[in-house]
């Protein structure tokens, strides 16, 4: 069949929802937040007219909504839910679950600020404190992208076993229309072959088994191990399902950091989300403007790209890491990250952090404009004014 | 071992075993007892759900599952949840469950996972319906973290965190009555049993199967390591509750109440009866006994009112 988009004008929340019907999940458990809330509302909407066979578990909390989901990935269901800040801060005990027993469930999180002070709009600390638990994790830019990233992330994680988290940005993406390009059913089912489960409850011919029973010493670590083994596969699949993607419908996902005129450039700005669309807006205007920049956006967080960041830091003087998120006590976190993974290479560009957007604080063009400025005359001093740069502060 | 056809004849249970020997429980554990019950009712076609406990332990360490069903380990807090996400899935994908020939999906918890942090998910699960059972095994107490009290520790027990001694710190409330809440979900079917009387428990556990919708079974099941009981008094101990009507066997079925007593004529006898024989209640006086025993009562012609008005 040849590929005829379907172009649709959705909000990033009805990406989502659309993205989990073409990928034919079976089973749904979710619990209602703001800015979450329409994903779940339009696939009760796809149910109740008849346009999906999908299960729908209504639960009374996103602990439970993680777990559902769990036992339902564990008895065989291709299984999905979504939320937002607080929620997946409860859920935080069941994605080590998820991971730990190698359930590849997909969820999308609605980065928003955690409270207090109460905040719903865009924030990427709730995701980024969930780094540890196991979990992919793809920070989608604009809506075409949260639509493109839940069925990549179906095939990455059912096949290295792990879930995947999709993210997107609370507002910016999730109540804002675009058009987008859906993929006809026919097309993802052949892009997405149902799922194949490595074991299955409702298996009842092979031996009684159990799953997320006590491992001793003895064997505890090699369970810890397999799952970084197969975190390492996944930047593998990552590509190749990314290049896959491009190859059937047009959009090439096979860099898991896009670069975007970096190849001259002097300085990157690096950063995640819906955030790098504005970047990449600015980086044209600044090049009219005389500055060799150029925009490296980190798509999958989790794994790390170490080896594409190596590859880019290599070739430019300083690198502008925009992190809307921040660890207290350190520093934004995929400023952490992104110097952590340089440490023993010889790449050793500038490295310097803007905290921006917390909150949902508008950040712009001229933003980046200013902090292209700054970040010009530091790599011409050749060092760094301050390490961490609260940027928005009103002083 | 092979049982010779006469002598399966005369078994009042099933005779097939599901439950494997080198588990890892106490000696007179009824946790463990329970399990090995549940398995004879439901055999291979059985999908288990424990949270963390001392079934955890029970079943085995990794690689070993000394369950003859397919078991997933869940966290403390989640069994209602992930039954309800084991049958949609199954739902989900054609396989039936309950009936004669279907999945029997159960959920196994101990009190402190069910009354205490579970709650929530197991209102949850009760409200929307699920087809599955949920067994709680009320052992009084945490017992898997080294015999803390929970809310469905009795008044006047001495648990780790309940310590007695000089100045007076035993459980000073009443054990909640986790099976009154199940009720008032108006599930199709909630029952109390013990693992003295596994006839009773099995039937209970066939209605069950039989029920569509979701149910409940409170099992009494003792615990000699946490009531300083000996291990081979675990029986006497779980049919004294029942006959001093400390833990009476009823069930609740679409409405209806009806209490399954092994002499519904006796009255009950006298609380110390059961007491005596666990190192838990020694810190007791008279005066605590008095309120242990009124409370007991109380509850018993409450729920003799219940199968009279609704029976
Ligand atoms: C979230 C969480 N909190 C605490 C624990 C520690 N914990 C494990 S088992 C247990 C007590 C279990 O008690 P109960 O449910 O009554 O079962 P029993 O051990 O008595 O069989 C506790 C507190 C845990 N596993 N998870
Ligand atoms: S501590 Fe009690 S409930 Fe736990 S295994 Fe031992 S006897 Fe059974």
């Amino acid at each position: 069949m040849e590929y005829k988009p379907i172009r649709k004008v959705v909000s990033g929340n009805y990406a989502a929802a659309y993205a989990a019907l073409h990928a034919r999940v079976q089973v749904v458990a979710a619990y209602p937040i703001t800015p979450q809330t329409s994903i779940i509302e339009k696939i009760a909407e796809f149910i109740a007219n008849g346009e999906a066979d999908i299960q729908y578990v209504p639960v009374e909390s996103e602990h439970s909504a993680m777990a559902a989901c769990i036992g339902a990935s564990a008895a065989g269901a291709r299984a999905f839910t979504a939320t937002s800040a607080q929620g997946l801060a409860l859920m935080h005990e069941m994605l080590h679950w998820a991971s730990g027993a190698r359930l590849p469930i997909v969820m999308v999180d609605v980065n928003r600020a955690m409270a207090p002070p109460w905040s719903v709009w865009d924030d990427q600390t709730d995701s980024l404190a969930q780094r540890d638990t196991g979990w992919m994790q793809f920070y989608a830019e604009n809506n075409q992208e949260v639509y493109d990233g839940v069925l990549m992330a179906f095939k990455v994680a059912e096949t290295v076993n792990l879930p995947a988290m999709i993210v997107e940005s609370a507002f910016i993406l999730s109540h804002t229309y675009d058009v987008i390009e859906m993929i006809p059913q026919e097309l993802v089912d052949e892009f997405l072959p149902p799922r194949k489960p490595l074991y299955d409850l409702a298996d009842f011919e092979r031996e009684p088994f159990s799953v997320g029973s006590l491992a001793t010493p003895a064997d505890y670590y090699e369970f810890r191990y397999k799952i970084q083994k197969s975190m390492e596969e996944a930047k593998k699949v990552i590509k190749e399902v990314g290049r896959e993607f491009g190859e059937r419908f047009g959009r090439d996902y096979s860099q898991m950091i896009e670069t975007y005129r970096t190849d001259d450039a002097d300085f990157v700005f690096m950063g995640m989300g819906s955030l790098m669309g504005t970047v990449k807006e600015a980086v044209d205007i600044l090049r009219q403007e005389g500055y060799k920049v150029g925009a490296a956006k980190v798509r999958w967080f989790r794994p790390f790209p170490k080896e594409e960041l190596y590859e880019l830091a290599k070739n430019v003087d300083g690198i502008a890491v925009l992190d809307r998120n921040y660890s207290f006590g350190m520093e934004g976190i995929l400023f952490t990250e992104a110097k952590g993974a340089l440490y023993n290479t010889d790449a050793k560009p500038l490295m310097k952090n803007y905290i921006v957007g917390l909150g949902g604080r508008d950040f712009t063009v001229n933003d980046v404009r200013k902090i292209a400025e700054n970040m010009k005359a530091v790599i011409e001093k050749g060092e760094l004014d301050v390490e961490v740069d609260w940027y928005h502060l009103k002083r | 071992m092979e049982i010779p056809e006469q002598v399966k004849k005369k078994l009042t249970l099933p005779a097939e075993e599901h439950f494997y020997a080198g588990h890892t429980a106490c000696q007179g554990c009824g946790a463990a007892l329970g399990l090995r019950y549940v398995l004879k009712a439901y055999g291979r076609k059985t999908i288990f759900a424990i949270p963390a406990c001392c079934s955890t332990i029970i079943a085995g360490a990794w690689p070993y599952n000394t369950l003859g069903a397919n078991l997933f380990q869940t966290a403390f807090e989640t069994t209602g949840a992930v039954l309800g996400g084991i049958e949609a899935a199954l739902k989900a994908r054609g396989i039936k469950v309950k009936g004669e020939d279907g999945v029997m999906i159960v959920g196994w918890a101990g009190d402190g996972g069910t009354a205490d942090i579970g709650l929530q998910a197991l209102s949850g699960f009760l409200e929307r319906g699920h087809d599955a059972l949920y067994i709680m095994y009320d052992n009084e107490a945490y017992m898997n973290t080294g015999i803390q009290r929970s809310s469905s520790t009795p008044y006047g027990a001495w648990t780790t965190n309940t310590p007695g001694g000089k100045r007076h710190f035993l459980e000073k409330r009443h054990k909640k009555k986790v099976i009154d809440i199940v009720i008032a979900h108006e599930i199709p079917y909630a029952a109390t049993a013990s693992v003295a009387y596994p006839e009773d428990f099995i039937r209970k556990l066939k209605t069950a199967q039989k029920t569509p919708g979701p149910s409940f079974i409170q099992l009494f099941a003792p615990c000699p390591t946490g009531w300083r009981s000996p291990t081979d008094k675990s029986i006497e101990i779980a049919r004294l509750a029942v006959q001093t009507a400390y833990f009476p066997l009823f069930e609740y079925k679409e409405g209806k109440y009806k209490i399954n007593m092994p002499n519904p004529k006796k009255e009950p006898k006298p609380i110390e009866e059961f007491l005596k024989l666990q190192g838990r209640f020694k810190y007791m006086t008279r005066e605590d006994i008095q309120i242990l025993q009124e409370w007991v009562l109380r509850e018993w012609e409450k729920l003799k009112k219940l199968a009279e008005v609704f029976g």
